[in-house]
């Protein structure tokens, strides 16, 4: 370490580290259904896919979580996304490819991806 | 990227009671969830529940797990991290209201509290310098070095109205300047973590929890006053604080922020440890420096005060460890941060160590001006089994009891030493009606006797003398002049003392005859001890009216004192009585009594 701008900078790139030790009430939400039903459809490479795209985009107002059985276990796997002020989104029948579009175009920009959500799957 | 962190404590208490072996669990059950990649299991410093450990804390959630036991740890891992479940029979109870659970910090132990030594303890990995640099860790240290005189950090110090929180209380900043203005060719810093008061333990905690802020406001008094070597003269007996100093320095050296040239900025630091043998006088700070340069721990007389000549001969500054981990603190968010918070003349805030008769024994940081009720009922949780409060004693064996009149003192230095206490270190020990005041003044006078140096004599001489008072009157062959005595050796004591020990040394027995003089006649006069304490002066008795006769006392008594028919009142001997209180403990009708 030979200065303070090299401290500040190892600072801002470990700290994406902690993030989620702090109070996160203003976060955006991503909560996967992580029940058996939720498993067996391959909620776990969701999990992961949206766990690790958050990080790579860098996105801190973000929480990635998981949940048990919401009740529609033919949707699985199902995913919500909250926003505070905002209605909720549900995601369903994910893979790890639909969720990094979901990243990039829902968490990072804004836009809902309506095709994916149980409006779109129930019509 | 984790996208879970499971936070254990591996304090001291909870270290004890098994931390060690439920991160071994969460290891081995991750590992067999094939979670490792996904799930981060971190050993922090103490979260300060300490009566609830093991203390387990898993985060996005934040969910707060009390008392973990390793067998449980299969289920945290599949139902919460795998599956989402938050496992709601092991949360600490007070965070679940009506089935909902609320976040820790509405909790009442928590809610009360201001985190400032205390802020990283229980946060991060003591033992990653990393997680420390994540929270700004040493920011402070940069800040001082490229933009700050000396002058600068003395005024922001004394701005601060920061006081050392070792117990004496002298304002930080102007002991600093005092430091500077000596002329040397080589000066010191020093780091007390000799913490000795029977019940103490907060300098234990913030070291295994943050042993980084201690260092880098260390490296900030360097700085300030112009030294390039630091002392940590810390006890033998906290070996977890000891181990993770070692790793918290090894990983300064390596990344440059201690050492030569620190931050390109030119400056020198290096720092070493001093392990204490466990001597209660090498916390005072002459004694201290003498155990650091290699003698037998004796204090010398003051002046010269160590900003002018301390360790080995050269202006030296010296603080405790609390003190030191406010530093950083200031120096980033500024004196009026820090003067916002307590009261007048005491800024800032105290770390406390809860024990005794208390629900919620621990580790509390309160703004000064807290309130002692708020301290016991509130944060601490009140007095288990609805006994009645009596005293609680602060500052250990140099401080005093504060008895019930003055529960709604509002603590800082001042309004303490005004009762007859001081605020000591921080150890706070509550105590209720069945503690005999006159027996805790004796016990604390064993510890002086006990540790006394022996250099001068009122200390060696008179606290022995002091003691043998008190056992006397415990023994019930006290008089009233013996009272008066002991007040007037007290004082002499006082007087004359070499050191800040020796000196407030009488300061339990003062301070209880002060407050509870009526406890004091009892045992002179009537030959009773009003809680029960004195063994000498009890008298175990069977109610006739209420025993059944039913043989289970006289079956316990070790000393085969209780003798009766079967299904007739018994009696006990009381000659051969060892009032050990056995057949109290075993009767099942309640008929045994103390009188």
């Amino acid at each position: 370490m030979k200065s303070l701008a090299e401290l500040q900078a190892l600072r801002d790139q470990v700290k994406n580290n902690m993030g989620i030790r702090s109070d996160d009430s203003g976060n955006i939400r991503v909560v996967v259904g992580m029940a058996t039903c939720g498993i067996a459809a391959g909620a776990r490479p969701v999990l992961s896919a949206f766990t690790e795209e958050v990080a790579k985009r860098g996105l801190h107002n973000v929480t990635v979580t998981q949940t048990g059985c919401i009740g529609i276990c033919q949707y699985e796997p199902v995913v919500e996304i909250m926003e505070p002020g905002k209605e909720k989104v549900t995601y369903v029948k994910m893979t790890p490819e639909k969720a990094v579009q979901v990243v990039v175009n829902h968490l990072a920009n804004g836009n809902v991806m309506n095709e994916y959500t149980i409006g779109a799957a129930t019509k | 990227m984790y996208r879970s962190h499971v936070l254990v404590c591996g304090g001291t208490g909870c270290t004890s009671s098994g931390s060690a072996r439920i991160i071994e669990a969460f290891e081995k059950e991750l590992d067999h969830a094939g979670l490792t990649e996904e799930v981060k299991v971190i050993k922090t410093g103490c979260f300060g529940l300490c009566a609830l450990g093991p203390v387990v804390i898993v985060y996005p959630e934040g969910s707060f797990y009390s008392r973990v036991a390793p067998e449980d740890v299969q289920e945290i891992v599949e139902e919460h991290l795998l599956k989402g479940r938050i496992v709601k029979r092991l949360l600490y109870t007070e965070t679940v209201v009506e089935d909902q659970v609320k976040s820790l910090n509405d909790t009442d132990f928590y809610k009360k509290q201001h985190r400032v030594a205390l802020r990283n303890c229980g946060v991060i990995n003591p033992e990653d310098i990393n997680e420390y640099i994540a929270y700004d860790g040493y920011q402070a240290l940069g800040k001082v070095l490229t933009e700050m005189t000396p002058d600068d950090v003395i005024k922001t110090l004394k701005d601060s109205g920061l006081r050392g929180r070792g117990g004496g209380g002298f304002p930080t900043g102007l002991k600093w300047s005092f430091a500077k203005a000596s002329v040397d060719d080589q000066k010191y810093v020093c780091c007390n973590a000799d913490e000795g008061d029977p019940g103490a333990f907060m300098d234990r905690s913030v070291l295994e929890g943050d042993p980084h802020a201690v260092i880098e406001a260390m490296e900030i008094a360097g700085y300030t006053i112009g030294a390039n070597q630091g002392y940590i003269y810390v006890r033998a007996e906290y070996p977890i604080a000891v181990k993770r100093l070692e790793i918290a320095i090894g990983q300064a050296r390596e990344m440059g922020l201690l050492g030569k040239d620190i931050l390109g900025t030119g400056f020198d630091f290096d720092l070493e440890l001093r392990l204490g043998a466990g001597a209660f006088v090498c916390g005072e700070e002459t004694a201290l420096m003498t155990s650091i340069e290699g003698h037998r721990g004796e204090p010398r007389p003051r002046p010269p005060f160590p900003a002018v000549k301390g360790l080995f001969g050269k202006p030296t500054v010296l603080n405790n460890v609390e003190t030191y981990a406010n530093i950083p603190q200031i120096i980033l968010k500024g004196a009026d941060w820090f003067s916002s918070m307590g009261t007048e003349k005491s800024k800032g805030t105290k770390v406390f160590a809860l024990g005794g008769k208390i629900h919620n024994t621990g580790l509390v940081e309160i703004p000064m001006g807290t309130t002692l009720r708020e301290v016991i009922e509130e944060i601490g949780g009140g007095i288990p089994n609805g006994k009645k409060f009596k005293a609680a004693q602060t500052g250990g064996p140099s401080g005093g009891c504060i008895p019930a009149e003055h529960m709604d003192i509002e603590i800082d230095y001042d309004n303490l030493i005004a009762i007859g206490s001081m605020m000591g270190s921080g150890g706070l020990i509550v105590m209720d009606e069945d503690n005999c005041m006159v027996d805790i003044a004796k016990f604390f006078l064993e510890f002086t006797v006990d540790e006394s140096c022996g250099k001068c004599t009122p200390c060696r001489i008179g606290t022995k003398r002091l003691y043998e008072l008190l056992d006397k009157i415990t023994k019930g062959k006290g008089t009233l002049e013996d009272l008066d005595k002991m007040e007037e050796l007290c004082y002499y004591i006082k007087e004359n003392a070499l050191c800040g020990l020796g000196q407030t040394a009488p300061n339990p027995v003062l301070s209880t005859l002060r407050y509870f003089r009526d406890e004091y006649v009892a045992h002179v006069v009537d030959k009773k001890c009003p809680a029960g304490v004195c063994k000498a002066l009890l008298n175990f008795v069977i109610d006739r009216d209420k025993c059944r006769g039913c043989t289970l006392c006289a079956k316990n008594c070790p000393a085969d004192a209780i003798v009766g028919e079967v299904k007739k009142p018994h009696v006990i001997d009381t000659s051969k009585c060892i009032k050990c209180g056995a057949c109290m403990e075993k009767c099942k009708f309640g008929a045994i009594m103390k009188k």
